[in-house]
C-alpha cells in the first residue's frame, strides 16, 4: 500500500492557478523553523525545525499535549509564534487570522467541523467567494460549481442540502471539497476518522489518494496508528512540545512509533505510595449504561486505591465518569458508595453522596475565573459557612487560607481572580474546592493537563495523600507514564466499553496501549 | 507559576498613581461620571443646583429606582426582564381596586393592596423563572411574552380604565418630603436598594447569584441545582415591580391599564449604566442607583438648559451607549494595570 502510494508523488502539477506561474519545485512547501510558542504557565512548542515535501502525505503525531494542536492552530492563523518562522511555498508565512492562512492555500479541517448548519451544501462550500451579480448570489451558477466539487470527492448529494441534515462522513467530504473549491495547495486534517466508521474512513482514504494524485499536500494528524500508513509517506513526533523526529514510515512498526512518542520512562512521573493498602469498597459502578444501546460498564475503586482510566480521547472515559457523577444523563446502572446503593441523577446528588469531579475542562466547568480564590473554593459548601442565609466572611477566608497554604497555591492573597492563576495553580484550586466539601470519592478528569512539571509532582503528592485518608480515587489520563507510575490498576477504555484491566504488577505500556488501540484495529477489519 | 509571585511585587511596589486609578476606576467609575454630569449642569443650567429641583429628581427616580434593582439581581445571573412595566401595570389595577373598594377602612386596604402588589408581582416573576428554566427558553423571549400577558390582564382587571379615588391617607404619604428634599417615595426605593445591596453582598443567595452569571456550569458541577436561583431572582424582580407599583400609585393616585410603557428599557439602561455587565457575573446595585441618577440628572439638566424635547432622546440614547463603552475601555485598562 505505502509502495504504491509513493510512486504517484512527485511531479504532478499542482492544482488550479496558484501553482501555474512557477514551474514545479523540489523545495519543501512547508518548512517550520525554530518555532516556538508558549502560554501562561506552559511552553507549547520548543524549537521546532521540520519540513513537508510538496505532495507528500505527512503524519504528524504525539500524546495528547504533545503540541500538535497548536502547530496546526499557528498553521490556521489561530495563533502566532513567539519564536522562529514559518515557511509556506517558498514565502514567509504568518497568518494573522484564519481568513489569511486560507487564502494564502493552507486549509485546516479541525476535528469539530466548522460548517454552517443552517445553509445549504453549496452556500458552505462557497462561501467566500458566491458566485454573484450586482450583489445578488447567482445561485443557478453556485449550484452547478457546487456539484463539481462534490463529485469530486464523489459525494452524492445534492448542493441544495442542508448541512444540518448530513452526516459526520458528509460534513467531513464537504471540508475537504471547500478546500478543493479554494485551491488549497495544504491540507491539514486533526482527527478526521474520530468519528467515523470503518467504511467512511476506507472512503475519505480513497479521497486522500486522489487529492494527492492532484498534488495537493496533506498534514494528517491521528490517534489511530494503523491508519497512517494509508495515507502517510513520512511521520513527523512531537513530544512535550519538542521534535522528536521526521522520517519516513516505511519500515517503521507501530510499536517504534509508539516508543518515539512516549520517550519518557515512568520514573520521571510521581511517586508511588506502596505504603497503602487498599480495603473496603469505596465506588462501585454496575451495569452503567450511557445510552440503551451502549456497552455496559462495571468496575470498583476501594478504599485507599488509585484506580486509573487509560484509553483514546473519544474512548468514552469522560463521557462514562461524567455519567457516573450525574453531570449527564445514563440509560441504566447502580452506583453504590462505601456499600451504600445511592440514586444520582444530578451533580447535586453525586456531591451528597459523597462523590466529587474534577472536570477536564477546568476553565469552562471547574472555575469561576472571574471571581476570587476564596469564592471558588467556598462555593461547594456555603452552608457550612452560613448562618440563617448570611455569609460568615471571616470562616470562609479562615478556610481558604489554610487550603491555600496547604496546597501550596501561589497566589498573592485569597482574594485574587482565579483567572489570572497559572494552570497549575488553578488546578490546585480545584482540588481546594473539593477538598472543601469532603468526600469518599475523588474522580479526576486530566488532572495534570497543561501544567508544568513541579505542579504535577505536587498533584501527584496530593493524590497519594488523599489515598492515604481512605478516599478512592479514580484518574482518567491520557498521560499514561502518569497513570502507570501512580495507580493501583489501570482500565483501559475502548469505544466506549472496558477492553481491559491491567494490575500493576502487570504494567506495561504496550499492553495497555494495543489494548486501547485493539478495537479500532478489529472495526477497520484488519 | 513565578509570574504569580512577581506580580505581587509590582502590586508593592506599583506607583501612588497607578494604584489611585486602579482604586478609583475600579469603585467608583460611574459614581464619578455622575458628579461630573451634576457639577456641569450647576454650573451651566439655571435653576439646576437648587433644593427644589434636586426634590424634583428624587420624586422622578423612585420608580426606576425600585425596578432597576429587582432587574440588577436577574442581568447578574445573564438574564434580562422584559415583563417588569406592564407587570407594574397589572399591580397598579390590583392595588387600587383593592383600595378603592368603600367597604374596606384605609388601615386594612393599604397594608392588603401592598400585599397583592407584591404577590402579583412575584408570582409573575416566579412564571417568567420557572418556564424559562424549565423549558429553556430564552429569558428575552419568555418576558417579552410575559409583557403583553400581563398588560392584557392588567385591562381584564380594570375593565380598560384608569382607577382613582385612593384613601387620603395613601395619597398624602405619598406627598411627604423629610428634611426638604427627600420624598417619601425616594426613601422607600433607597431602602429597596439597601436591600438588595445587603443581599447581594451578605448573603449565600448573593454570593450563587454572581457564580451563577460568571459560570452556570461550573455551578451546577460544583453540586448546586442554578434552576432554583435563577427562578428566584426572576421573582424578585416580578416582587419589585410590585413595589414600584406602590410607589407609582403614591405619587400619581391612579391605577392605569397602560402604566409602565416603555419602564423596562429604562431599568435596563439605569443597570446597564450602573456598570453591571448584560452577560452576567459583574456589578452592583449601589452602581444602578447612581445609574438611575444619571438618566434623570440627565433629563432635567437637558430641560433646565433649555434643550427641546426631541433633543433630550437623542443625547440620553448617547449617553447610554457611550456608557458601555466607556465600560470596556475601563475593564482594559484595569486589566492592564492589574497585568503590569
Amino acid at each position: 500500500m505505502t509502495a504504491d502510494l509513493k510512486g504517484t508523488a512527485p511531479a504532478v502539477e499542482p492544482v488550479g492557478t496558484a501553482g501555474v506561474d512557477q514551474p514545479p519545485s523540489t523545495e519543501p512547501i512547508l518548512r517550520f523553523q525554530n518555532v516556538g510558542k508558549r502560554f501562561p504557565g506552559v511552553i507549547a512548542l520548543r524549537n521546532v525545525s521540520f519540513e513537508i515535501e510538496r505532495g507528500e502525505g505527512h503524519v504528524l503525531l504525539g500524546e495528547n499535549g504533545a503540541g500538535k494542536s497548536t502547530l496546526i492552530n499557528l498553521l490556521g492563523g489561530v495563533f502566532q509564534p513567539d519564536e522562529g518562522s514559518i515557511w509556506f511555498d517558498g514565502a514567509p508565512y504568518r497568518p494573522a487570522s484564519p481568513l489569511e492562512a486560507f487564502s494564502k492555500g493552507i486549509r485546516v479541517v479541525h476535528q469539530e467541523l466548522n460548517l454552517l448548519g443552517n445553509l445549504t451544501v453549496a452556500e458552505n462550500l462557497l462561501f467566500e467567494q458566491l458566485p454573484s451579480r450586482r450583489g445578488l448570489v447567482n445561485f443557478r451558477e453556485m449550484n452547478r460549481r457546487a456539484a463539481e466539487l462534490l463529485a469530486e470527492v464523489d459525494l452524492d448529494i445534492s448542493p441544495s442540502t442542508l448541512v444540518s441534515r448530513l452526516g459526520v462522513a458528509q460534513m467531513q467530504l464537504v471540508e475537504i471539497a471547500k478546500a478543493l473549491a479554494h485551491e488549497s495547495k495544504l491540507l491539514v486534517l486533526d482527527e478526521p476518522t474520530a468519528t467515523l466508521t470503518s467504511k467512511e474512513v476506507d472512503r475519505l482514504f480513497d479521497i486522500l489518494r486522489l487529492l494527492k494524485r492532484r498534488g495537493v499536500t496533506t498534514l494528517y494528524i491521528s490517534h489511530r496508528l494503523q491508519e497512517i500508513y494509508e495515507v502517510g509517506d513520512r511521520v513527523t513526533v512531537l513530544r512535550d512540545g519538542q521534535h522528536v523526529t521526521t522520517r519516513p514510515l516505511q519500515g517503521l512498526g507501530i510499536p517504534d512509533i509508539v516508543r518515539l512518542m512516549v520517550g519518557r520512562t515512568v520514573e520521571d512521573q510521581g511517586v508511588f505510595r506502596d505504603d497503602i493498602l487498599p480495603s473496603g469498597e469505596a465506588l462501585a459502578v454496575e451495569g452503567l449504561k450511557l445510552t440503551e444501546a451502549s456497552p455496559e460498564i462495571s468496575f470498583s475503586v476501594r478504599r485507599g486505591e488509585i484506580v486509573g482510566i487509560a484509553g483514546l480521547v473519544g474512548s468514552g472515559r469522560t463521557e462514562a465518569v461524567r455519567a457516573i457523577f450525574g453531570a449527564d444523563p445514563k440509560a441504566a446502572g447502580t452506583i453504590r458508595v462505601n456499600g451504600q446503593p445511592v440514586e444520582i441523577a444530578s451533580p447535586k446528588e453525586a456531591v451528597a453522596a459523597g462523590i466529587c469531579l474534577m472536570t477536564e475542562d477546568r476553565k469552562q466547568q471547574g472555575l469561576l475565573l472571574d471571581m476570587s480564590c476564596a469564592e471558588n473554593i467556598t462555593i461547594t459548601d456555603l452552608k457550612r459557612l452560613s448562618r440563617r442565609g448570611l455569609l460568615d466572611r471571616a470562616a470562609e477566608n479562615a478556610a481558604s487560607e489554610r487550603l491555600v497554604a496547604s496546597l501550596r497555591v501561589k497566589t498573592p492573597t485569597i482574594f485574587h481572580k482565579v483567572g489570572t492563576f497559572s494552570g497549575g495553580n488553578q488546578q490546585k484550586v480545584v482540588v481546594a474546592k473539593w477538598l472543601y466539601r469532603g468526600s469518599s470519592v475523588l474522580i479526576c478528569d486530566e488532572p495534570t493537563r497543561g501544567i508544568d512539571v513541579g505542579a504535577k509532582a505536587e498533584i501527584y503528592e496530593l493524590m497519594g495523600r488523599l489515598a492515604a485518608d481512605g478516599k478512592g480515587i479514580l484518574v482518567v489520563s491520557s498521560d499514561l507514564p502518569e497513570l502507570m507510575s501512580i495507580c493501583h490498576r489501570i482500565l483501559v477504555f475502548s469505544k466506549g466499553r472496558i477492553a481491559g484491566e491491567v494490575l500493576r504488577a502487570e504494567f506495561d505500556q504496550n499492553r495497555i496501549l494495543s489494548l486501547a488501540y485493539e478495537e479500532y484495529g478489529r472495526a477497520r477489519g484488519n | 507559576m513565578p509570574e504569580g509571585t512577581e506580580r505581587v511585587d509590582e502590586r508593592k511596589t506599583g506607583s501612588v498613581w497607578d494604584n489611585f486609578v486602579r482604586i478609583s476606576m475600579r469603585e467608583a467609575g460611574v459614581a464619578i461620571a455622575l458628579v461630573v454630569i451634576v457639577l456641569f449642569f450647576s454650573a451651566t443650567a439655571p435653576y439646576f443646583a437648587t433644593p427644589e429641583n434636586f426634590l424634583k429628581i428624587f420624586v422622578q427616580i423612585a420608580i426606576n429606582t425600585v425596578l432597576a434593582a429587582g432587574m440588577t439581581f436577574v442581568i447578574l445571573t445573564g438574564g434580562i426582564d422584559l415583563s417588569v412595566g406592564s407587570v407594574l401595570a397589572l399591580c397598579t389595577v390590583v392595588g387600587a381596586t383593592i383600595m378603592v373598594n368603600p367597604d374596606l377602612s384605609p388601615w386594612v386596604s393599604i397594608p392588603l393592596a401592598l400585599i397583592a402588589c407584591m404577590a402579583t408581582g412575584a408570582a409573575c416573576g416566579a412564571i417568567n423563572g420557572w418556564v424559562c428554566e424549565k423549558w429553556k427558553v430564552p429569558s428575552f423571549i419568555v418576558t417579552l411574552g410575559m409583557l403583553n400577558v400581563a398588560s392584557g390582564l392588567a385591562r381584564v382587571v380594570s375593565d380598560n380604565s384608569t382607577i382613582t379615588g385612593l384613601p387620603q391617607s395613601f395619597v398624602d404619604f405619598g406627598n411627604q418630603i423629610y428634611f426638604g428634599v427627600l420624598p417619601s417615595i425616594f426613601l422607600i426605593a433607597i431602602v429597596v436598594i439597601v436591600i438588595g445591596w445587603f443581599i447581594l453582598r451578605f448573603t449565600v443567595f448573593g454570593r450563587f447569584v454572581f457564580a451563577i452569571g460568571t459560570n452556570e456550569e461550573a455551578v451546577r458541577l460544583s453540586g448546586h441545582n442554578p434552576r432554583i436561583f435563577k427562578i428566584a431572582v426572576f421573582t424578585i424582580s416580578g416582587l419589585t415591580a410590585g413595589i414600584a407599583a406602590m410607589v407609582f400609585l403614591l405619587r400619581l393616585n391612579v391605577g392605569s391599564p397602560i402604566a409602565g410603557i416603555g419602564y423596562e428599557l429604562n431599568a435596563i439602561a439605569a443597570v446597564i449604566i450602573g456598570g453591571t455587565s448584560l452577560s452576567g457575573g459583574k456589578g452592583s446595585i449601589v452602581g444602578t442607583l447612581v445609574g438611575a441618577c444619571i438618566l434623570q440628572v440627565l433629563a432635567t439638566g437637558l430641560q433646565l438648559l433649555g434643550a427641546e424635547d426631541n433633543v433630550k432622546p437623542i443625547v440620553i440614547g448617547t449617553v447610554i451607549v457611550l456608557a458601555v463603552v466607556l465600560d470596556t475601555y475601563r475593564n482594559r485598562l484595569l486589566r492592564n494595570l492589574e497585568a503590569r
